[in-house]
């Protein structure tokens, strides 16, 4: 009876045993997948009219992070560049042919200056997300998912890396820092590698697609949704641009 | 353990040799349940202990890499460095491993059920079985709580008095499968605890020799008998408070929490309805094993035995009365304040009475300071301090100030370690002959509780200090904090002497086990007692009396006028009959 | 190591203080003569060849009157301690001019919530600032709590302010500040991964300095 406790004891351990939503992204143990074909859809984003102001951030309890910005920070919800929309994650909702599909690139956020960096990535399913911490202050980086397991974690010191990994696709899932309650990021899980986040230029680029027809959502944090049709020839790039506005 | 082939009137009826399963892993010998305890409780007090140097170190020393850190993974300290969620999962777990399964069980597990049967002259428990399950049922409680370091998101970190809503949803700590398991753990440790009191219970009332009346009583049995009452009846509150909590962690209930109509402070209310009883389980066997051991180090009776009982039973019902003394500043009506301190005030009397009374049996005694009489006379000098320290918290507007600080913090190790821990050495050290028929070695022993006793207010003194500078508890960086800046020297101070005080624990374990195989054999009654266990061998045999004792006597009739050739009288001793048993055999 | 409380700095903290110094006095006096006691009785009783200890049950007289003096004693000091407590905790000892604000807490800031130029809580004035208290110096300032998620506790050790902010519950604080300055606020219940970092301040202004101060902060549109 003994042993069959002491048993009981490490089969839980090994099952309960926490890595499945660690950094257990088996990313190169697998295959590599050739690409599935050579189109792109490529375009921009952009904005109409004039943009939102975006809240300047009182980070002076932070001296750490403060003496990061010259000219004090702001938050950076809606970024317009020349008539340009930044940080809209873009991805091929359907039309693709079944998988397995190839990797997406690895991922990284930085937090700098109590402001994550990028705000927002795409992970595939079961791919690495990396979090660093360039700022010698306490971040704690919490995941509030709905179709995922959520996580909450912290690191005290600059250089610290944490991973972690999604299970499930999603758009999108909120990240947080509960200590500096002004930085948020998102991530979109997504069980291909067909997605892109618009840059400063408001430029995004989607290749290695097969030739077809695609449905394709773009998502930002508060100017919403925008949804296409894209139809691209073998080896062609289709141009598209994604339109946006002050909201009313 | 010994067993002999003296015939004994025994309900088993059994003569032959058990094979080694039934005789020491699934034992229904109190006796042997007693040491299985005993081992287990020492293996969490270590554990528990190292959980403490590793919160220690972050609050002396947070830019050092913990020694050994490289041996913990990255979820717990990358570098050696603690993260902040495995502090709060060891201030956790460092309380709670300490109360349930150290100190509670070392005090009520372990000499509960080696001490009652064999002090009231009775064969075994009432339900030998039931005890065994209670064992066994505390094992897997044990190994629950420890398998929370080994799952995702870590140990519970809500503190061991895990309040709602912090404990009840995941995404607030981090830590979601730890601290269900926790509440898991605390439901079968439950279990544990009411199985044995039910034992104790109907085994002091119905298995008395003839002869021990309730006042013959020893005053370790009247602790442990009252102690039982109160398991039984507080125990079950924190078992419906932890299932309703587990509801709400896990199958969307709303009983504690305020966006499903439930109330964070029911949880308070539930948790210390039970906590409050808990401390004084986790005291009142440790006062009355140290009644035992200063009568018999004193050569002399118990000053004031009836008014000590009555003081255990007024301890144990003014218990009840006191638990809104943890949510003075918790939002609870102002108004119960002023009745919580009025009660909380009053407790304060019956502890007083019984340190007076202790004081009065060292007078005029012609004192024997073996080891066990060190450690209860540092109980009784520990555990004042204790109690005078809770004076200050009982005053509602001094609460203010000092709830959930290093005062709060000073006052708890106080009663728990200058108490509970001091009662428990002078329990062991006077009882182990008993148990495994040797001596400990007394030289070690003295050398262990002197340094045991001056590292020990090295450690907890300064936090009367901390509290009184306004440090907080639970608290992972300390110098985020102007006001506390101040303090760091305390703070490292505190933790060199915590370190040497683990440290000197292992006179104590290296005394533990080597004694228990080169020991000196133990005689039927080293240390002249009158209990009726020390008339038996050591260690006694299965079914203790060879014949059902009668009792004549009282139970600290040291140094009587009616017995010239000793100064003890064993409670079981005929002075009429011919010849006298001679002394210490 | 000092047994002294901290400078205090509000009007009631000398009341709590003083309650603390009696109980110092008292628990110190109780402290000496039972730890002197002990230790007396240990050298002057300890064994010695031909000795015999006195053979007594007890004394009835001496159960009385260290039954008595306890009670009595503690008694006193629950009495004096029950008219600071009313005048600091209940909703009735809270003063009528009182400055309103509200205190939001959560995981890991104090969001304080300021009545504006109005000097009324809720009204379009109002103004949100994280982890900054900024009161009038010598003018009772009462602060509404409530916690957005876990229980929190409010705790200005130079005030000797300290109560828990609770979800689904509305408990408040109030405090009066005797000197101008900045004063640390701490939370004082543990809250999460970084309940240590949940420090804030409360800078006590001179009262024209206050009102310069309000009338400027409704002004900004700082993420604060």
């Amino acid at each position: 009876m003994r042993r069959l406790v002491l048993f009981s004891v490490f089969g839980f351990f090994a099952c309960g045993g926490g890595d499945a939503s660690r950094g257990g992204g088996d990313d190169a143990a697998q295959a590599a997948v050739a690409p599935l074909g050579n189109s792109t859809i490529a375009g921009v984003v952009t904005f109409d009219g004039m943009p939102p102001a975006n809240a300047t951030i009182d980070m002076s309890e932070e001296a750490a992070c403060a003496e990061k910005y010259a000219n004090g920070a702001i938050n950076p919800v809606v970024t317009v560049t020349d008539g340009m929309l930044a940080n809209v994650f873009i991805r091929v909702t359907s039309g693709l042919p079944a998988g397995p599909y190839p990797h997406a690139p690895a991922v990284t956020i930085d937090q700098d200056g109590c402001l994550y960096h990028p705000r927002v990535v795409g992970v595939m399913v079961g791919q690495d997300l990396a979090v660093t911490n360039s700022d010698a202050v306490l971040h704690n980086i919490k995941a509030v998912p709905t179709q995922n397991r959520p996580f909450n974690i912290s690191q005290p010191r600059a250089g610290m890396t944490s991973t972690r990994s999604f299970t499930t696709p999603e758009t999108m899932v909120p990240l947080e820092c509960n200590v500096h309650g002004w930085m948020n990021a998102y991530v979109g899980v997504v069980d291909h590698p067909y997605f892109a986040v618009s840059g400063a230029d408001g430029s995004f680029s989607i290749g290695g697609l097969p030739a077809g027809t695609y449905t394709l959502d773009a998502w930002h944090e508060t100017l919403g949704t925008r949804t296409m049709q894209v139809e691209v020839a073998a080896g062609g790039t289709m141009s598209v641009t994604f339109v946006y506005g002050p909201t009313t | 353990m010994a067993t002999t082939a003296m015939p004994h009137d025994t309900a088993h009826g059994e003569t032959h040799e058990l094979p080694f399963i039934r005789k020491y892993i699934f034992s229904t010998d109190h006796k042997t349940i007693g040491v299985q305890f005993l081992l287990m409780s020492l293996l969490f007090l270590f554990v528990g202990g190292l959980a403490a140097m590793m919160i220690r170190w972050q609050l002396g020393f947070p830019d050092t890499p913990l020694p050994g850190g490289a041996l913990l993974p990255e979820t717990m300290a990358p570098g050696g460095f603690l993260l902040p969620e495995f502090f709060n999962s060891l201030v956790t777990m460092h309380g709670t491993l300490m109360v349930f399964f150290a100190i509670m069980p070392l005090l009520v597990g372990v000499f509960g059920n080696f001490l009652i049967p064999l002090k009231i002259g009775a064969p075994d428990m009432a339900f030998p079985r039931l005890n065994m399950w209670s064992f066994w049922t505390a094992v897997p409680a044990g190994i629950i709580m420890l398998s929370g370091f080994f799952v995702e998101g870590g140990a519970a970190g809500a503190g061991w008095t895990s309040y709602a809503p912090l404990a009840a949803n995941g995404e607030y700590t981090g830590v979601y499968l730890g601290q269900q398991l926790w509440l898991l753990s605390i439901a079968l440790l439950g279990l544990s605890s009411i199985l044995g009191a039910t034992n104790y219970i109907t085994t002091v009332v119905n298995l008395r020799a003839p002869g021990m009346t309730w006042f013959r009583l020893p005053l370790s049995i009247w602790a442990l008998f009252i102690t039982a009452i109160l398991v039984l009846l507080a125990i079950p509150i924190l078992s419906g408070a932890a299932i309703m909590l587990f509801f709400d962690q896990t199958i969307g209930t709303h009983f504690f929490d305020p966006t499903g109509g439930g109330q964070p402070l029911l949880w308070q209310h539930l948790f210390w309805y039970f906590g409050h009883p808990e401390v004084y389980i986790l005291i009142l066997p440790g006062m009355g094993v140290v009644s035992d051991v200063i009568a018999n180090g004193s050569r002399k009776p118990v000053f004031g035995y009836h008014s000590m009982v009555y003081a255990i039973i007024g301890i144990a019902f003014l218990g009840w009365l006191v638990w809104g003394h943890h949510m003075f500043q918790s939002g609870m009506n102002p108004a119960l304040g002023m009745t919580f301190m009025v009660s909380t005030m009053l407790i304060a009397v019956p502890s007083a009475i019984k340190v007076f009374n202790w004081m009065g049996t060292m007078w005029r005694g012609n004192i024997r300071f073996h080891v066990p009489m060190l450690h209860a006379v540092s109980f009784v000098a520990m555990f004042v301090i204790g109690g005078l320290s809770g004076v200050f918290m009982a005053s509602t507007p001094v609460d203010i100030y000092f709830h959930d600080t290093y005062f709060i913090v000073a006052h708890i190790h106080y009663v728990l370690f200058g108490g509970s821990l001091f009662a428990i050495f002078a329990a062991i050290t006077f009882w182990y002959p008993k148990m495994f028929g040797r001596l400990m070695n007394p030289a070690l022993g003295r050398v262990h509780w002197f340094l045991t006793f001056v590292f020990f207010n090295m450690t907890f003194w300064p936090m009367h200090n901390l509290g009184v500078g306004g440090h907080m508890r639970r608290i992972y960086d300390p110098n985020q904090y102007a006001f506390l800046q101040p303090l760091a020297g305390t703070n490292r101070f505190i933790t060199i002497s915590a370190l040497l005080l683990f440290t000197s624990q292992i006179l104590f374990a290296v005394n533990f086990v080597v004694s228990w195989f080169k020991g000196a054999k133990a005689s039927h009654n080293p240390w002249e007692d009158n209990g009726l266990e020390w008339t038996v061998p050591s260690p006694p045999p299965h079914g203790n009396f060879s014949a059902t004792p009668t009792v004549l006597h009282g139970p600290y009739e040291f140094s009587s006028p009616l017995v010239q050739d000793a100064d003890f009288l064993p409670q079981s001793r005929n002075l009429d009959a011919l010849p006298a048993r001679p002394a210490g055999e | 190591m000092s047994w002294f409380l901290p400078h205090g700095a509000s009007t009631y903290a000398a009341d709590i203080d003083f309650i603390y110094y009696v109980i110092l006095v008292v628990t110190g006096i109780a402290f000496v003569v039972v730890e002197a006691g002990l230790v007396w009785f240990a050298i002057k009783y300890r064994a010695r060849p031909g000795r015999k200890a006195a053979y007594t049950h007890g004394n009835m007289r001496a159960e009385v009157i260290w039954t008595a003096v306890p009670a009595v004693t503690v008694i006193a000091i629950g009495l004096m301690s029950g008219g600071v407590w009313r005048s600091v905790k209940s909703e009735s000892g809270i003063p009528a001019n009182a400055l309103s604000y509200r205190v939001t807490a959560k995981q890991f800031e104090w969001n304080v919530t300021y009545a504006g130029p109005d000097g009324s809580l809720d009204t379009a004035d109002d103004f949100t600032i994280r982890n900054q208290l900024h009161v009038p110096v010598y003018r009772p300032v009462v602060v509404r709590l409530r916690a957005e998620d876990v229980i929190h506790s409010f705790f200005i050790p130079a005030f000797r302010v300290k109560q828990d902010a609770v979800p689904g519950l509305n408990t408040h604080v109030w405090f009066e500040a005797m000197e101008t300055g900045e004063f640390d606020i701490a939370c004082a219940e543990l809250c999460g991964i970084g309940h240590t970092t949940m420090g804030a301040t409360v800078t006590v202004h001179a009262a024209e300095d206050f009102d310069r101060w309000v009338a400027s902060q409704a002004t900004t549109t700082a993420l604060r």
